[in-house]
């Protein structure tokens, strides 16, 4: 459900639809924490985040031509360790972030089919409708997934 | 923008329909799409048409851009889309391909009836359940080593036959023997390699499944015979998944890569998804050789799955697979794949690279890359459905070959969003409703099952029947589920 209103915080993320697949719309009051509450969003598409506890670490380092590549890269490089270490991640500490380059941390627990609900795998993070905006103090991104 | 595509397109007949070259400048070709009057407006309704006009715009592309009449929208490429360009003056492009490299789908035969597998079905679909990781996480029965992974990307099926995981008749039952020519392992990104090494032997999720089907009904009695179907009430395993992590990181690198390319070689493209390099380019033979090892990777994926449901129906029913169940392959076929293939335009021989997005190879009776078992009846063309319905088994057909390069449609398509599906579906228990049909689904999470329900698919019965009325590819036969598993 989206929130709206005067009295309602802007949630992180909306959902996006599309007719094979899912996106979001993120948005952050700084570009660290756009890319922060993307990847929130990435997260929240394949699994309920309450139940993740932040027992694992890992820093993540990635590179890019532009705002848009660097989403690209940066959600990619999030479903590298979901796939090849069973990582759900469920918070994310953007530490730097420039046109070009972005450092972090993100916080989460190995997969527990038991323990976590989950809904559908992200395949990849499409190019497809992609764009990462400022519109005055509003940091805004949009981000298909192929599911 | 609305476009008004009743009155862009030009009919030519019941299932084809030209979109001139005139529509949108830079377009080299023509569009041509397969569809019913009926089923244009649904595939008018999204941006797949405006696709198909795009994709006219690829250097090297021979004939037409072409849909099938399960098109959809897609990434650059419209799902649904067969394009091929000239070796010699054309280009490769990862969207004409996809994410889940050779997603394709695979069909085993048994000798059981409904009758003997309906009192063991929740034990079987158990099972299965419990052997073969669906949905997120969960790592495959099999473990293999990074020095294993490039083996199987190289040899494919034959690495599953030198482990156990084949019978020796497995092979040529399978696209390109199930190892196909030219993979380069040096291709693919180590990151690609990790992502894919957990999940060998894995379905994966979205629109995945294995399903225990039933024969209901058989349009050819005599293909349907060589195919190994005996008749109505026969058992079946219908098997859909890709290459997992492996071919959507190899996607990933080389749309990065084609990006520089296409600006490199000045190619002009109407969206920046349709990057691409010129074939014989350092880019496109990387490409080429990267994506084709992830192919094999899939290959032996499926074989894999098949493995190990053969495993789960002979420990429950207690009966040797092979000799008692009979439980032989009958096909397996890639829907998201590009290949460089021989065909004859206008009464002389080219060499092209056929696209096929979302499209199956469709083969047709005495060609030589089709199985000897298919000589008579063409390569079997595997269609499935949605999980409360049917699927089907077609043949590929001379049609095809000279029209569509050999290909022909991969499934239903999607005509509602996933959340609009589960609006629409919102307080109706999906597993219970399939219950009440007779169909046991096990699924990661319930929950999903309406986002993959009947509601949000055509009826894949127009899409097959479009393709057969146009002599594309001929129906052999038609099975409904009684055993589903999702990711």
């Amino acid at each position: 459900m989206v929130l709206e209103g005067p009295f309602m915080p802007r949630p992180p993320f909306e959902i996006l639809e599309h007719t094979a697949d899912v996106g979001i719309v993120a948005h952050g009051d700084s570009l660290a924490e756009l890319f922060a509450n993307a990847a929130i969003g990435m997260f929240a598409i394949m699994a309920e985040l309450e139940g993740v506890r932040q027992t694992e670490e890992r820093r993540i380092e990635v590179e890019g031509r532009d705002h848009e590549g660097l989403m690209v890269r940066w959600l990619t490089e999030l479903l590298y360790y979901l796939d090849a270490e069973e990582l759900l991640f469920s918070r994310f500490v953007v530490e730097e972030v420039s046109e070009t380059r972005l450092r972090a941390r993100a916080f989460g627990e190995r997969i527990d089919a038991e323990r976590h609900r989950l809904h559908f795998g992200v395949k990849a993070v499409t190019r497809h409708m992609l764009e990462v905006a400022q519109e005055e103090d509003d940091y805004r991104a949009q981000v298909l997934f192929d599911i | 923008m609305a476009v008004k595509w009743r009155e862009t397109l030009e009919k030519i007949d019941d299932q084809r329909w030209l979109l001139p070259k005139e529509y949108k400048p830079g377009m080299r070709v023509p569009g041509l799409v397969f569809a019913s009057e009926k089923m244009l407006g649904v595939i008018g309704q999204d941006q797949a048409l405006e696709q198909v006009a795009n994709v006219a715009f690829l250097p090297g592309i021979v004939n037409y851009s072409m849909a099938m009449p399960d098109i959809h929208w897609g990434y650059g490429f419209p799902i649904g889309g067969v394009a091929a360009m000239r070796v010699e003056d054309g280009v490769i492009s990862p969207g004409g391909v996809g994410f889940d490299i050779n997603c394709g789908t695979r069909v085993m035969r048994t000798s059981l009836r409904e009758d003997e597998v309906r009192p063991h079905l929740k034990e079987l679909v158990n099972q299965i359940f419990r052997d073969i990781p669906a949905g997120i996480g969960g790592s495959g029965l099999v473990k293999v080593s990074m020095k294993e992974i490039d083996e199987v990307m190289v040899q494919g099926v034959g690495w599953a036959l030198e482990q156990g995981y084949a019978w020796p008749e497995d092979v040529d039952a399978v696209e390109g023997g199930g190892a196909l020519k030219g993979a380069n392992t040096d291709k693919v990104s180590k990151r690609a390699k990790q992502r894919g090494a957990p999940q060998l032997g894995t379905l994966g999720s979205g629109n995945h499944f294995l399903e225990i089907q039933v024969i209901d009904e058989v349009y050819d009695s005599e293909k349907a015979e060589t195919m190994g179907i005996d008749g109505p009430g026969q058992v079946m395993v219908f098997i859909h998944c890709g290459s997992r992590g492996l071919g959507h990181q190899t996607c990933q690198d080389y749309l990065e890569v084609m990006e520089e390319a296409a600006s490199k070689y000045k190619i002009q493209l109407p969206d920046k998804q349709l990057a691409c390099a010129p074939i014989g380019s350092k880019e496109g033979q990387d490409y080429l050789g990267a994506m084709t090892a992830a192919a094999n990777f899939a290959f032996c994926n499926r074989q894999l799955i098949a493995h190990w449901t053969r495993q789960a129906f002979q420990r429950v029913l207690g009966r040797d697979a092979r000799e008692e169940l009979g439980m032989h392959l009958v096909y397996d076929v890639a829907h998201n794949i590009a290949k460089i293939e021989q065909h004859r335009v206008n009464g002389k021989e080219m060499t092209v690279c056929v696209h096929r997005k979302g499209a199956t190879r469709a083969f047709p009776p005495g060609h030589p890359d089709v199985p000897r078992r298919y000589q008579q009846t063409g390569q079997p063309v595997l269609v499935p459905g949605d999980m409360a319905r049917y699927s089907y088994i077609c043949a590929g057909t001379e049609q095809a070959m000279s029209e569509t390069w050999g290909s022909s449609c991969h499934g239903a398509g999607r005509v509602q969003s996933r959340h609009a599906a589960k609006r629409m579906l919102k307080g109706v228990d999906v597993a219970r409703r399939l219950a009440q049909r007779g169909i046991y689904v096990r699924a990661q999470n319930r929950g999903l099952l309406a986002e993959e329900a009947s509601e949000a698919y055509k009826d894949v019965a127009e899409v097959v029947d479009v393709l057969d009325e146009a002599g594309i590819a001929g129906k052999v036969a038609r099975m409904r589920p009684i055993g589903v598993i999702k990711g």
